[in-house]
C-alpha cells in the first residue's frame, strides 16, 4: 500500500517549465556572489581576472556539452533572448541578400513572435511549416521551402509540449546545402539528448540554463565560426560577448550554467536511464488500468521525460485541481487567459476536444520511484471520479458515437 | 489559477451527480455546450404534480468553475417551480463563486443547462398532454 510518509508533497512534475537546481552547481556558484565579486570585464586587478577565468571555464564547458568551442558561445539571459538574437539578429544582418525565414507552426513562442515581428514590422518573408500527425516535419516539405532566399531556418530540437525529437541530421544537411543557416531552440534537448553542432551542421543554437538542473536568468546562443555565422546585436553597449551581446556577465550565473552543462555531459547516459525508467512505468502504470489514454506526439522519436497524455472525456483542468499536490500542466483551454486549447497539439490535428483532455507530465533526474507511484494512483483516482461525473463518458458508454451529437457552440 | 473556496468545497463534495431517465415525463433534460469547447453539461430535472422541482441531477465535463457552477445550480432549483428555477440568473452563480472574468462563462452555461432542462419538460408535458387530450375524445367517441 502507498503511504504519503516516504514522499515529500507536492511533487513536482513540470521539468518542462523549469527545473530544480543541482545542488551541485549551485554550491560552485556561491563564492562569486561573495567573495570572487569582480566585474570579469575588469582587466587592471585580480578580482576581474579571477571572475574572467570563471566565465571562461563556464564558456567552456557549455561549449563542450554541444561540440562547439569556447568562441561560438555568447551569454544571454536565457533561450528567449537567444531565440531573439538568431532570427533578428541573422535577418537584420543577411536580409539584403536572404529576406526568408522558414520555422515550424509547433515552435516556442518567442520563435513564432520574432518571425511575426519579422514579417510585420521589418519586410522579411515568413514560411511556417505545418506538421505530421505525430508532431514532426515533414523533410521534403523543408526541402521545398528552403530557397537561396532563405535566410535562416528555425526548428526546435525537442518540443516543449510534447516531447518530440525533430531530425536534426536531415535539416541541417538540407540547410547546409540551399545555404541558409539551420537555428535550433534546443531549451528542451540540450543536456538532455546528444547534440552535435558539427554532425548536425547547426549554425545557431539556443540553449537556457534552468531547463537543465542550472540557474534562471542565463543562457546561451551557439554561433558557428566556421563558416561564419554573422550577426546584428540587439543590445549596444562595452561590446561583450564579441559584440554580439553587450553587458556585464555575472560570473555566478555562467559557473552555474556551465557546472549544469558538465554535469548533464557526465551523467547524461544516467539520467536517460533513470528517466525512461521512470516515463515507462508511469506510462504503463496509467494505460494498464485506464481506457482511453492517448499519448500525443510521436512514440519513438521523443524525449522520454516528457509525456503528454490526453484522458478522454475527462477536461484536463478540473483533473489538475484533483491532483492539486502533483504539479504538471495542461493543454487545456482553461488554464490560459485565451480560452484557446494547445495550439500545438491542434497542430498535429488533436481534435480541440482531446486537446482539452491533455496532461503534461514532466520526469526529470530528481523524480523517485515512490514519486511516480503516488502520480500513478492520484491520477487513476481522480481520472475516476471525473469519469463518473462525465456527461460524455456516460455517453460513450451508452454507444453514442460524440460527433454524431448536435452541440451548442458557445 | 488559484480556485475560490467555493468552487473547490463543490468540485471536492459534488452534489447531486447523476443520471435520471430522460424518457420519463416528469424529467426535463437539459444538454448545453460542447466538447470542442472545453465544456459539457448535462442538467435534469423531476418535477412533480405541483409543477414544483423535487430532485435534480448532473453530469458536467469542464473546468472545476464548470463543475461547481452546475453543482450549485442542482442546489438551488430544488423546490422551486418552472418559472423560479428559469430566473437564476448567471450573475447570481458567478457572484456566489466568486468566479473571475475568466469563468464567468461556466455560470452562463450552468443558466442555459436549467433553461434547457425546463424546456425540455414543458415540450414534453405538452405532448403529454395533448396525446392524453386525444385519448379522452378518442375513448368519448368509442362510448357513444
Amino acid at each position: 500500500m502507498l503511504t504519503e510518509s516516504n514522499i515529500k508533497l507536492p511533487i513536482y512534475m513540470d521539468y518542462q517549465a523549469t527545473t530544480p537546481m543541482d545542488p551541485r552547481a549551485l554550491e560552485k556558484m556561491l563564492p562569486f556572489f561573495t567573495e570572487a565579486y569582480g566585474n570579469p570585464h575588469s582587466r587592471s586587478h585580480s578580482f576581474g581576472w579571477d571572475a574572467e577565468e570563471a566565465v571562461e571555464k563556464a564558456r567552456a564547458q557549455v561549449a563542450s556539452l554541444i561540440g562547439a568551442v569556447p568562441k561560438e558561445i555568447v551569454f544571454t539571459s536565457g533561450a528567449t533572448e537567444s531565440n531573439n538574437l538568431a532570427l533578428k539578429g541573422v535577418s537584420r544582418f543577411y536580409k539584403d541578400r536572404r529576406d526568408e525565414i522558414v520555422t515550424v507552426v509547433t515552435e516556442h513562442k518567442c520563435v513564432l513572435d520574432a518571425c511575426r515581428h519579422l514579417e510585420q514590422e521589418e519586410g522579411m518573408k515568413v514560411t511556417y511549416l505545418p506538421v505530421e500527425t505525430n508532431g514532426l516535419v515533414d523533410l521534403d516539405r523543408l526541402r521545398e521551402a528552403v530557397t537561396e532566399h532563405t535566410a535562416i531556418v528555425s526548428v526546435m530540437a525537442v518540443n516543449n509540449e510534447i516531447g518530440v525529437i525533430q531530425p536534426m541530421v536531415e535539416i541541417g544537411q538540407i540547410c547546409r546545402e540551399k545555404g541558409a543557416f539551420f537555428h535550433t531552440d534546443a531549451a528542451q534537448a540540450a543536456g538532455k539528448i546528444e547534440l552535435d553542432v558539427n554532425a548536425m551542421n547547426i549554425d545557431l543554437m539556443s540553449i537556457s540554463s534552468h531547463k537543465m538542473y542550472g540557474p534562471k536568468g542565463i543562457g546561451a546562443l551557439y554561433v558557428r565560426r566556421k563558416p561564419r555565422v554573422r550577426l546584428q546585436a540587439m543590445i549596444n553597449g562595452g561590446g561583450q560577448e564579441r559584440g554580439m551581446r553587450s553587458g556585464t556577465l555575472s560570473p555566478a550565473l555562467c559557473v552555474g550554467f556551465g557546472t549544469a552543462c558538465a554535469l548533464c555531459e557526465a551523467d547524461m547516459g544516467k539520467d536517460n536511464e533513470h528517466i525512461s525508467r521512470l516515463a515507462d512505468r508511469l506510462y504503463k502504470g496509467l494505460t494498464e488500468r485506464l481506457d482511453d489514454v492517448i499519448l500525443n506526439g510521436d512514440r519513438d522519436q521523443r524525449f522520454p521525460g516528457n509525456l503528454n497524455l490526453s484522458f478522454s472525456f475527462v477536461e484536463g483542468e478540473s483533473l489538475m485541481m484533483g491532483m492539486r499536490d502533483v504539479a504538471v500542466s495542461s493543454g487545456s483551454a482553461c488554464t490560459s487567459a485565451s480560452l484557446e486549447p494547445s495550439y500545438v497539439l491542434r497542430a498535429l490535428g488533436v481534435e480541440e476536444e482531446m486537446a482539452h483532455t491533455s496532461i503534461r507530465m514532466g520526469i526529470g533526474r530528481m523524480t523517485t520511484e515512490s514519486e511516480i507511484d503516488y502520480v500513478i494512483a492520484t491520477i487513476i483516482e481522480h481520472v475516476n471520479k471525473l469519469r463518473a461525473m462525465s456527461p460524455l463518458w456516460e455517453m460513450a458508454q451508452d454507444g453514442i458515437d460524440l460527433r454524431s451529437v448536435k452541440w451548442s457552440e458557445h | 489559477m488559484a480556485y475560490g473556496e467555493k468552487v473547490i468545497e463543490h468540485y471536492e463534495n459534488p452534489r447531486n451527480i447523476g443520471s435520471m431517465d430522460k424518457e420519463s415525463s416528469d424529467v426535463g433534460t437539459g444538454l448545453v455546450g460542447a466538447p470542442a469547447c472545453g465544456d459539457v453539461m448535462k442538467l435534469q430535472i423531476k418535477v412533480n404534480g405541483d409543477g414544483i422541482i423535487e430532485d435534480a441531477k448532473f453530469k458536467t465535463f469542464g473546468c472545476g468553475s464548470a463543475i461547481a457552477s452546475s453543482s450549485l445550480v442542482t442546489e438551488w432549483v430544488k423546490g422551486k417551480t418552472l418559472d423560479e428555477a428559469g430566473e437564476i440568473k448567471n450573475t447570481k452563480i458567478a457572484q456566489h463563486l466568486a468566479l473571475p472574468p475568466v469563468k464567468i462563462h461556466c455560470s452562463v452555461l450552468a443558466e442555459d443547462a436549467i433553461k434547457a432542462a425546463i424546456s425540455d419538460y414543458r415540450t414534453k408535458s405538452e405532448v403529454v398532454e395533448v396525446v392524453s387530450g386525444a385519448r379522452e375524445l378518442v375513448s368519448e367517441q368509442a362510448a357513444e
